[in-house]
């Protein structure tokens, strides 16, 4: 089996991030970003609620069914 | 179900400012990855490498707008599972296949064809190169395409069933979802804007070069492209808006009534071109819906449908109905929704009680009323009026704001050709200062289409107060300053880094270096 493809990919990835001058700050500036985004804001803040609060899609359902007949749960 | 009014509020807000953050970003990628296209083809045509470098500068803008802009959306589905979860549920089918394929097309496109772009210039050939130039304007416009057929089908939702088993509306014609005649106009109105804004972009900085008289081959390069690219996508942002608002007129009628201020319906009806709304006005009452206006005759009757004498429904008919007309009042809606509502709960009971026949009857009364499903939840019909103040001065906005950008178009165009343009200073100035117009008039476009659609989260079927979670408000208020004050910080690094950049100009950059 021949790697000759998949080195050429690694090889024009890592040749085009190295020769970045701009990109690097840009890099890290994104990296900042989705660290805030996914690891603080998402897992402190924005848990998906239906998924988190019951075990199956009927569950959710018929939760979503009662808030909008009006029916307490 | 009870919700605090103020949660309501602050889901919306939270939602509203991350929304239009988000647009700061989008609408510059959209079309300023055609410019460098257009840039790159005439490069590969001509084999000048002034192309070439010109090319460079303009996607190295385009990086960084890229890479600021990018991942601010996904906080909008962050707040869909949260603060929007009964939304989210309801919607999960009709909009689970337009955005995983606008996941996989974003992902796919963004991880090869723009590091292409960006990293290949000496590692594949001219063609090659330009053929990943072109699918990353293709694949970012496409990415944009899915995301509108999901906003389109929430102003007018078609192709699917209400299942109240599921409590989720199903999908059962997905051509009708995704050719929705509101969403394609909407696609090309939105897509067309974006070019038109990146236009503006590209002329905006090349005259702040002009004016300091430095790089001006370049600049005087870049503006033919980017003015004549504007004037013919400008134009076709007028004939798209043309359709998009015939179709608000058809499917949203109180929407359309509010951007125009129309309080009384009429046949004939005037388009406003100018107007200062009378701030005391209330629906049903006799002072006058304006202080000051200037208006067409029979401009709006022939713009919504093609006719000097159609008729054109006010807020007022659209609220108390019109018999005239055959327009059902908002209570009459209400009364049906009620049923609507009434009936759900009956077949929730039959289901509970394991009684197929009485679920039968009460699916079957269900869907002979599920089409004002939505008014069911309303608690006034003056709940069906949208904030006009907002709507009209946001569409006034943006419909003064485009007519202005094709006159700027037309004029700094004819100056390039003369070769007049540097003379022409004040015009100069005035295109310079039209860039934050053109984001004024993006968020202005918006903020028509969303505002003016309330109090629907889903038209007719779904108000925002029933959509939103019923969570503890402190988390929502404590979200809304974290994102005001994250974005924030995003947009001053953007407009830090960009104008360093421009400051350098084209001729700082090597040959060698990548972005």
């Amino acid at each position: 089996m021949s790697f000759a493809w998949p080195r050429r990919v690694w090889e024009f990835y890592r040749d085009g991030f190295r020769s970045m001058r701009l990109g690097k700050k840009l890099w890290l500036l994104v990296a900042i970003k989705l660290f805030v985004l996914f690891v603080v804001i998402k897992w402190l803040f924005f848990p998906d609620l239906l998924k988190t609060r019951f075990h199956n899609d009927r569950e959710r359902g018929a939760f979503v069914l009662d808030q909008l007949t009006h029916t307490k749960e | 179900m009870h919700i605090d009014p103020s949660l309501v509020e602050w889901s919306r807000a939270q939602f509203a400012l991350t929304a239009l953050y988000h647009w700061l970003f989008v609408p510059l990628t959209l079309g300023l990855t055609f410019i460098v296209a257009i840039m790159e083809t005439i490069y590969v045509k001509t084999g000048n490498e002034w192309w070439k470098k010109t090319t460079r500068f303009w996607m190295g803008l385009l990086a960084i707008n890229f890479a600021i802009g990018l991942a601010t959306g996904i906080i909008m589905e962050f707040e869909f599972g949260t603060n929007w979860s009964n939304y989210s549920w309801i919607v999960g089918d009709i909009f689970g296949a337009p955005l995983a394929i606008e996941g996989l097309m974003a992902f796919f496109m963004e991880s090869t064809f723009f590091a292409v772009m960006f990293f290949g210039w000496d590692k594949v050939s001219k063609r090659m190169h330009l053929l990943s130039t072109w699918l990353v304007a293709i694949g970012s416009n496409l990415s944009a395409l899915w995301i509108l057929v999901a906003n389109g089908w929430m102003q007018h939702p078609v192709g699917m069933r209400f299942n109240p088993d599921t409590a989720r509306n199903e999908m059962v014609d997905f051509w009708a979802v995704l050719f929705n005649p509101n969403a394609y106009s909407k696609f090309l109105h939105t897509i067309s804007g974006g070019y038109v804004l990146a236009s503006l972009f590209v002329i905006s900085i090349s005259a702040w070069y002009l004016l300091r008289k430095r790089n001006i081959q370049f600049a005087k390069r870049s503006i033919m492209v980017a003015a004549s690219f504007g004037l013919i996508v400008s134009l076709f942002n007028v004939t798209t808006g043309d359709d998009s608002a015939r179709h608000v007129a058809q499917d949203q009628p109180m929407k359309l009534a509010a951007m125009e201020g129309l309080y009384q319906g009429k046949s004939g009806a005037e388009i406003v071109t100018f107007g200062i709304l009378n701030p005391s006005k209330k629906v049903g009452d006799k002072q006058e819906p304006f202080l000051v206006k200037v208006a067409i005759p029979d401009g709006l009757s022939l713009l919504s449908y093609h006719r000097v004498d159609a008729y054109v429904p006010g807020i007022r008919e659209l609220v108390y109905g019109s018999k005239e007309h055959g327009i059902p009042s908002v209570a009459e809606k209400m009364k049906r929704g009620k049923e609507a509502v009434a009936a759900l709960t009956a077949y929730k009971a039959a289901k509970k009680a394991g009684d197929t026949a009485k679920m039968e009857a009460a699916k079957k009364r269900f869907e002979a009323n599920s089409t004002y499903l939505g008014y069911g939840y309303l608690k006034t019909p003056l709940q069906a009026v949208p904030s006009v103040p907002i709507t009209f001065y946001a569409f006034h906005t943006m419909v003064g704001l485009g007519t202005w950008f094709v006159l700027l178009f037309i004029v700094i165009l004819y100056f390039t050709m003369t070769n007049t343009l540097e003379r022409h200073r004040k015009w100069l100035w005035a295109a310079l200062f039209s860039l934050p117009l053109g984001y004024v008039a993006q968020e202005s476009g918006w903020i028509t289409a969303e505002v003016g659609r309330q109090p629907w989260a889903i038209q007719d079927m779904l108000p925002v107060g029933m959509a939103t979670s019923n969570i503890v408000t402190s988390p929502v208020m404590i979200t809304f300053w974290l994102f005001a004050i994250l974005f924030t910080a995003l947009l001053i690094a953007e407009v830090k880094i960009m104008t360093t950049q421009i400051k350098l100009g084209p001729v700082e950059l090597k040959e060698d270096s990548h972005v």
